[in-house]
């Protein structure tokens, strides 16, 4: 057992949740040592709703404009929502992440699963404010069973996730049998060393009798949580019943609760199949329609990526077992590889579990690198989760040194001996140990793709405009795990995401592409404005995205707005209203989403981004960068020319083809982004405008402040 | 081999004795909600449901709530339980229940109980070979 000092202690009283709320926030200094209970104001509920709300208010009132990532002042909140933590609707243990990004400098969150969160929230806490920096390691214990919050001194050596986790919940829990009820949040030793880092949140799996670790994976959490000298936070609450949240009717909580259930038990095996293999079924999906990203985006599909479908990690997923990340989710898709056994590194010969793959790690860690051999997809999994790295970000920032070094920007003598060909699974798995241990090559790519654009150009000569074209990043962040050339709405969906290039403020590829059911700019842009704000509100209330169309009714294609999923909107309406109370329809969902969709944005504004030039994608993302990427497919590009451009391709140079394109494509992002900026209230330079704000309500003081300086 | 209540469709002239006997025993009330078996009236003959003790249900709980004692019988651990349903769901036969105002499932746990309230012996408790 470790040695441990109380440097501070806080007791504070416990109290149940009503209607979803605690209507308090726990805030801590690390500096000061301070620990503090802090009141929700109705402002707070009605403005913020919670969730991801809750952490940019209070952050925004935290931070400085010049605030960065390593500065004291700068938080790490976690915030859980007014629904987190309900037992009857899949999906509902959500805690959403914020911090100030070492990879971006502006807001980034994250929503990730595990117990944490709800056990958080049901120890008495709407939000965790985590500000200042320790000067020794400490952990941060919450004892929601007693009623008590301590800082710790935090000795352990172990800093990897897969065996700090399991230690603490070990040493936190009452005994084995109260293993449930404690979860932990780490990061790991590339957390260090590396900005492309995550913080992992976990859960006991009684089954299995291991820690399973879901992850807070965009933006560099895990760089925040080390810098602040954190190893871990924990909680325990032993109390958790069926109406812990107590809701004001949970009548409707438990039978829409029920529908969704049985739902998911006739329909997901002919669906998508998330119970068997997660959201590992899109690979196939994504190779057969070109949007399956490889060679750092340039292609999206290749015969090799049969390797890498879903019947491939199929065998390696333990079936038939019960895999929510949290209580009462019965779609079930965190699967597992039980019993795997890594072939380098330090934990190499030894038995682990490694949560996923899913389909963001097979894009990056595998088809991006044409790395084709699942089991080495499994083990890239295990180490970025252990040594707290973000499986997105690895990938991306790998597939761009690997092109780098195809065209020989980058050579053996540059890596340190690395050969980074294109599939060279042993020199990928060399870079990501290099991250844990902190040196190398593999702390210049653990940089991220912004970061070695600069070192790339500054100490090798490498020609600027290329690195940007190929260089996957917008905001400083890696894109995610789809290719975005041939859809022009989901070029929006990615480079106008607030926090960076993710995929989960809209994902339109089938709509605009291939169903063409959204084909104006108006058309794109009511979509650009429509699923973000939906897409956020799973955020504000501690919610997963995935029951929402992972998951349809049997009758939903019958429907008006298929994409939309009626019925799931009106299920999350109604259980709204059964935890809070509150009345809700989708249209006032909509502007719960809006009004705090643009404080974030009027915060990265005050951070220093937030500008129409922020929302300028690398033209990988939008159409062919090189000669082979157009050749690979001449025949789609040449008739696009003539159908869409007018243009006769015949007697033209690939070259003079290429240009015509990329102006032409250059342009359509343009005007797309006219359109959207237009629809969401904003002016041309993607500032939100007065009226707008006060239409929504946000025109706080603070924010108009901010926006004038824009004006 | 495994205890279970076997049912007998033919036999059940749908006088809901057995539910009421049942709410009586385990809740003191004649809410018929309350039993762990239920009677559906159909259009020609009514429909006796009550767990078969299959276990397909302690499969799918997160809480390892739902265990299988000596005599093959599901039983629902009350402290284990976190009322998330995923149970009801999962049921088969629809055998496992949850009432107005409850949290936990309930479920016929074979207890042969209501046997004497049956009138024409529609429900009886048999062995069978295990699942």
């Amino acid at each position: 057992m470790t040695e441990r000092k109380v440097l501070a202690e806080f007791p504070y009283e416990l109290k149940p949740v009503e209607k979803g709320y605690n209507r308090r926030t726990l805030y801590i200094n690390l500096s000061t040592k301070a620990i503090e209970s802090r009141p929700v104001t109705d402002l707070m509920i009605d403005k913020f709703v919670g969730g991801k709300g809750f952490d940019l208010y209070l952050m925004w009132h935290s931070v400085k404009d010049t605030t960065r990532w390593n500065d004291p002042e700068n938080e790490i909140c976690i915030a859980f929502g007014p629904l987190c933590g309900n037992t009857n609707y899949p999906g509902s243990g959500k805690s959403i992440v914020t911090t100030i990004s070492p990879l971006t400098d502006i807001p980034i969150d994250c929503n990730v699963g595990g117990h944490f969160g709800p056990y958080a929230k049901f120890s008495g806490w709407d939000a965790i404010e985590i500000q200042g920096k320790s000067e020794e390691e400490i952990i941060v214990f919450i004892d929601g069973d007693k009623g008590i919050v301590q800082i710790l001194s935090a000795p352990d050596e172990e800093i990897n996730s897969h065996i700090l986790a399991e230690r603490l919940i070990a040493e936190f829990a009452d005994n084995p049998n109260g293993y449930q009820y404690v979860s932990v949040v780490s990061s790991g030793k590339a957390a260090e060393y590396v900005p492309i880092s995550c913080l992992n949140f976990s859960f006991w799996d009684k089954r299995r009798k291991v820690a399973r670790l879901k992850q807070a994976g965009r933006g560099g959490t895990g760089m925040v949580f080390r810098d602040k000298k954190i190893k871990a936070l924990v909680v325990k609450y032993s109390g958790l019943k069926g109406d812990t949240n107590h809701p004001v009717d949970l009548e409707t909580l438990q039978k829409t609760g029920i529908k969704l259930h049985k739902e998911i038990e006739e329909g997901d095996d002919k669906q998508n199949r998330m119970r068997q293999v997660g959201t590992a079924h899109l690979v196939e999906i994504m190779n057969d329609y070109d949007l399956l990203p490889i060679k750092n985006f340039k292609y999206g599909q290749m015969e090799e990526a049969k390797g890498l479908a879903s019947w491939e990690f199929k065998k390696l997923f333990t079936q038939g077992l019960p895999d929510g990340c949290w209580f009462g989710c019965s779609l079930s898709c965190c699967k597992a590889v039980d019993n795997f056994i890594p072939r380098t590194g330090p934990y190499k010969g030894q038995k682990v579990t490694v949560d996923g793959p899913e389909y963001e790690t097979v894009g990056g860690c595998g088809s991006n690198l044409c790395i084709w051999n699942a089991r080495d997809v499994v083990e890239l999994n295990f180490y970025c989760d252990t040594y707290g790295i973000d499986t997105i970000s690895f990938g991306t920032s790998c597939a761009f040194a690997m092109e780098c070094y195809e065209y020989g920007i980058l050579n053996k003598e540059r890596t340190g001996g690395l050969d980074l060909s294109w599939g060279n699974a042993d020199s990928v798995f060399e870079l990501i140990h290099q991250m844990g241990r902190g040196e190398g090559f593999g702390v210049i790519v653990g940089q991220g793709v912004h970061k070695m654009k600069e070192i790339f150009a500054r100490e090798y000569g490498a020609d600027p405009k290329l690195l940007q074209d190929i260089g996957m990043e917008a905001k400083g962040l890696e894109y995610s795990q789809y290719m975005s050339k041939e859809s022009l709405a989901q070029q929006g969906g990615y480079t106008l995401a607030l926090k960076g290039p993710q995929h989960d403020e809209a994902w339109l590829i089938f709509m605009d592409m291939v169903n063409n059911q959204i084909p104006t700019f108006e058309d794109k842009a009511e979509a650009l404005h429509y699923f973000p704000m939906f897409r956020t509100w799973f955020g504000l209330q501690g919610l997963c995205k995935l029951p929402w169309n992972d998951i349809e009714p049997a009758n939903n294609a019958e429907t008006d707005e298929p994409a939309k999923v009626p019925e799931h909107v009106q299920n999350y309406i109604d259980i709204y209203t059964a935890i809070t109370g509150r009345p809700l329809d989708k249209e006032e969902l909509i502007r719960q989403s809006e009004r705090v969709y643009n404080f974030q944005k009027v915060f990265c504004m005050r951070m220093g981004k937030g500008r129409r030039i922020d929302d300028i994608p690398p033209y990988r993302a939008v159409g062919p960068v090189t000669e082979e990427e157009y050749l690979s497919r001449q025949e789609r590009y040449d008739k696009l020319l003539k159908e869409k451009q007018g243009i006769d391709p015949e007697g033209k140079s690939t070259q003079e083809k290429m240009a015509l394109l990329r102006a032409y494509r250059e342009d359509q992002y343009q005007q797309l982004v006219d359109a959207v900026y237009k629809r969401k209230g904003w002016t041309k330079e993607g500032i939100p405008t007065i009226e707008h704000l006060k239409s929504l309500g946000m025109d706080l003081p603070e924010v108009v402040e901010v926006v004038k300086r824009f004006l | 081999m495994k205890k279970f209540l076997n049912t007998y469709d033919e036999d059940c002239i749908a006088c809901h004795a057995c539910e009421i006997s049942c709410a009586r025993i385990y809740f003191k009330v004649d809410d018929l909600e309350r039993s762990r078996i239920r009677i559906e009236e159909r259009e020609k003959s009514a429909h006796i449901v009550a767990c078969n003790q299959c276990e397909t249900c302690v499969q799918v709980c997160p809480t390892l709530a739902l265990t299988v004692n000596a005599q093959g019988v599901v039983l629902v651990n009350n402290r284990l339980c976190v009322g998330c349903y995923m149970c009801i769901a999962a049921c088969p036969n629809e055998s496992m229940f949850r009432y107005l105002g409850g949290i936990i499932p309930i479920k016929c746990i074979a207890c042969g109980l209501c046997l004497d309230s049956c009138p024409t012996e529609a429900i009886r408790i048999e062995e069978k070979q295990e699942n």
